[in-house]
């Protein structure tokens, strides 16, 4: 005998449970080619789906069995690459992350690229003015001084002092959901500024006055509104407006 | 077309990639080609930790470390490799804590550590605590610190640049790399790069399971395109399984969450690996715990209305625990099961996982032509190669410590060797294949789609070359992929644009991974003995007389053009440990 197998006649479900039940929804999918035309149109894509399967699995329906020319980025589908943000139903969410029966699946499902950064084609936004604000913040350990032999030391509540913003995996869902960062592209962003946080609040780095400069320029943290859609848009649950919040205090306190 | 000139080039950017990135670009002119931004790469998958006798919380060395990964990997491990491995494993740790990597951290502020499966006190005492960890995000946490130094550094990317071709010349009767051909995504242009070095650490080839932890882009493609022109594949039929993947999906539950307390249960809520492992208990190898939940299965003692599960419990361990050092897994749990893991276990199945063979290199991370020559300018590291370090079946947290360890030496090795090299000279079109395969699968009009070869691949795959093998299911596997081989010619896509094709790259992966996958097929059936991750119920047992030894596939093409695999066998490095039986 081999392997138990998991297949069942009808392969189907990639997720969930065998029993089920199948449901017809509407994609609809904001497509864009400048090979084929300069306008961006709606497409609809009806298909059927567990709908405890994720947006990501509908969009590879698509891709798969339907049209092949539909263009999106993605990789580990379990919401730890940051591939796959995109605006589905209006919020910006990760495709791997959201399951249908979550988003009202009665009515067409709306899938559009993320705002703010140059459609390429269909999903696919240009993601490098994104990571040049990251480059921007200097994010990286920068410590002054002869190196230890051994690890520097840190107590456990300096490590957490700085924890939840290590979790981001520079999706973009936050920066691009912010509407300062739509008006202003030079804006930093979300994204940059939680990245400056997860450094300046280490204990073992010594460039945090740096990185506060940086911010304190025109486009930097004081250009933040608060309000809050980075936070709702985060799919690690980072405390994004907050973390910004931090940024400002510590450039006026200048402690941190 | 356009040809760039670099003195090094990688091919990938997750943990071995970037790792080898920051060394070589510190030496010489590099530019590392990636098929996706660096920091979508799986190596920020990985979760539970990275292992080094660190000694921080009890007693540990390196040599224990030696012993583990030997024994672990059923003795199929070059043991010098391992030793390497081992000692060197801890500056890999302190210096990813110097970048800066946010490990979590003891009382005494040093680097905290947990237990992981297979890693053991005194050479099998009991479960040690070696694995240095960030929560549950590791992997992530890794991926993160090495592309912070890689910007820090100023490490030159070409992000969405897909290598299809390795170009191989041969000079005054030396086989030597002069560089590689790659397909820009974005524009759908061909770049050649010629360069002094190159190194491949473009990851693993998991995606030829169906139920995988593996992303949708680990598709062999550096194991593929050096294979296609000359070079062997080493151990190929030795994959992981690993035992907790979410059910059906395959999503990676960390062995983390047994090391901080749980429990496999089955359907009567029996902890069964203490009938399996009785000191490991839930901690032995992943080899051995997979085979024990598909015994329990197949016994009828699965979970479920079919059956076809068994649960890890994670239940008796505090809320607080598992808020802390297991978030993400705990999530995953919530998200995509709606299970709440303080209250409910968790539905698991073995995940195809991680292939221990590849690209066979020395410790340098030269790669091999044959048993014994190396290839003057190429280097591979990570997943994509096989050192081997992990033999039969690699430990838990060893694959993040092997991609620090061994990029970091291929990168310093490349480097060296670009320093001292010049150019080949790159032959006549050396675009042409490359050109000829875009070509060909942007213009063809079969009647074969890609999605339907694919799924077909990985059906018989989980069916038939999984955790347990026989002749004849493997077999059946390679009838099946040779037939899919054929059908893959007669494949057309919808999408004729050049620009962002995924339908085109898509079609580009499933030929790697066909190659690949019957590469894998015909290893095992060679095989005639139980290894590691290779469990043959006709050879239930190891067979150290016959088949302590290294496999080394070759592709040969005849002079009629017809491809076949030609199988040598190559010497397993003992140093310190001779083979003894294997218990957990």
């Amino acid at each position: 005998m081999a392997t138990p197998t998991l297949e069942k006649e009808d392969a189907k479900p990639e997720a969930g449970f065998a029993d089920s039940p199948y449901i017809t929804i509407t994609l609809r999918v904001r497509r864009f080619n400048p090979e084929v035309s300069a306008d961006a149109t709606w497409e609809d894509f009806e298909l059927e789906i567990d709908p405890k399967e994720r947006v990501l699995d509908a969009l590879h329906k698509v891709k798969w069995d339907m049209d092949g020319t539909l263009t999106f980025r993605r990789s580990c589908a379990h919401g730890i690459c940051g591939s796959d943000a995109m605006r589905i139903n209006g919020k910006n969410r990760l495709a791997c992350k959201t399951l249908i029966k979550d988003i009202n699946p009665g009515k067409p499902i709306t899938v559009e690229p993320i705002k703010g950064l140059t459609v390429l084609k269909d999903l696919v936004v240009d993601m490098d003015p994104f990571f040049q604000a990251y480059r921007d913040v200097m994010p990286f350990l920068v410590t002054k001084g002869n190196e230890p032999t051994r690890e520097r030391l840190q107590s456990a509540e300096d490590r957490e002092r700085f924890d939840d913003t290590t979790k981001c995996i520079l999706c973009a869902a936050c920066t691009s959901s912010c509407p300062v960062f739509w008006n202003d592209g030079q804006y930093f962003g979300p994204a940059a500024i939680v990245n400056a946080h997860r450094f300046i609040f280490d204990s073992r780095d010594e460039a945090g006055e740096q990185r506060l400069e940086i911010l304190n320029d025109k486009d930097g943290v004081w250009r933040c509104r608060t309000t809050f859609n980075c936070t709702d848009a985060c799919p690690r649950g980072i405390e994004v407006t907050k973390a910004i919040q931090e940024v400002k205090r510590a450039l006026i306190t200048r402690r941190f | 077309m356009k040809i760039h000139k670099y003195d090094t080039v990688i091919v990938g950017a997750g943990g071995a990639g970037m790792r080898a990135a920051i060394e070589a670009t510190k030496r010489s002119r590099t530019a590392v080609l990636t098929k996706l931004y660096p920091t979508r790469s799986h190596t920020g998958a990985a979760q539970g930790g990275m292992a080094a006798a660190l000694a921080n919380v009890e007693e540990d060395n390196w040599e224990w470390h030696t012993f583990d990964t030997v024994k672990g990997g059923d003795y199929l491990v070059d043991q010098d490799a391992a030793e390497i491995l081992a000692k060197e494993a801890i500056d890999a740790v302190l210096d990813l804590e110097k970048m800066g990597l946010p490990f979590n951290r003891t009382p005494d502020g040093t680097i905290d550590q947990r237990r992981f499966g297979g890693h053991t006190r005194n050479h099998g005492e009991a479960a040690v605590r070696r694995s240095c960890y960030a929560a549950d995000r590791t992997g992530h946490m890794i991926l993160q610190t090495l592309y912070q130094n890689c910007v820090k550094e100023g490490v030159e990317f070409f992000n969405e640049f897909y290598v299809l071709d390795q170009i191989i010349v041969e000079v005054d009767g030396v086989k030597k790399s002069a560089g590689v051909v790659a397909y820009e995504l974005a524009t759908g242009e061909i770049h050649i790069f010629q360069a002094k070095s190159v190194i491949y650490a473009s990851g693993g080839t998991g995606k030829f399971f169906k139920v995988t932890s593996n992303a949708h882009t680990l598709t062999g493609d550096g194991q593929a395109a050096c294979y296609r022109r000359g070079i062997p594949l080493e151990d190929m039929e030795f994959f992981q399984f690993h035992p907790t993947g979410i059910w059906r999906m395959g999503i990676l539950l960390t062995e983390g969450a047994r090391g901080e307390g749980g429990i496999l249960r089955n359907k009567d809520g029996e902890r069964f690996m203490e009938k399996y492992a009785p000191v490991m208990k839930d901690l032995a190898s992943r080899d051995v715990v997979s085979r024990s939940i598909y015994t329990e299965i197949r016994e009828g003692r699965g979970c479920g209305p079919e059956g076809d599960h068994v649960y890890l419990d994670l239940t008796h361990l505090p809320p607080e625990q598992l808020d802390a050092k297991l978030p993400d897994i705990t999530e995953f749990a919530r998200t995509y099961l709606g299970i709440e893991p303080y209250t409910d276990p968790i539905p698991i199945q073995p995940t195809a996982h991680y292939a221990m063979g590849g690209i066979p290199t020395n410790v340098e991370g030269e790669v091999l032509a044959d048993n014994t020559t190396v290839v003057p300018g190429l280097y591979a590291a990570g997943e994509v190669a096989c050192v081997s370090v992990h033999g039969a079946n690699r430990l838990g947290t060893n694959s993040l410590l092997d991609i620090n360890v061994f990029g970091k030496r291929a990168g310093i090795a490349a480097a060296e060797y670009a320093a001292k090299n010049d150019f080949v000279e790159l032959p006549e079109n050396a675009e042409e294949l490359v050109v000829s395969q875009v070509e060909r699968l942007r213009d063809a009009t079969g009647s074969e789609r890609v999605a339907e070869l694919r799924k077909e691949l990985q059906e018989t795959m989980d069916a038939n070359v999984m955790v347990f093998r026989t002749e004849q299911t493997i077999k059946t596997a390679v009838e099946k992929i040779a037939e899919l081989r054929e059908r893959y010619l007669n494949v057309s896509i919808q999408d004729k644009g050049k620009r962002f094709n995924t339908d085109l790259l898509e079609a580009i992966e499933l030929g790697n991974l066909l190659d690949l996958a019957e590469v894998m097929a015909q290893s095992a059936l060679a095989r005639k003995e139980s290894r590691g991750g290779h469990y043959r119920e006709d050879y239930p047992n190891r067979d150290d007389v016959n088949f302590m030894r290294h496999t080394m596939a070759y592709r040969e093409v005849g002079d009629d053009g017809t491809e076949t695999i030609r199988l040598d066998y190559k010497p397993v490095v003992q140093t310190r440990y001779q083979p003894m039986e294997r218990k957990y």
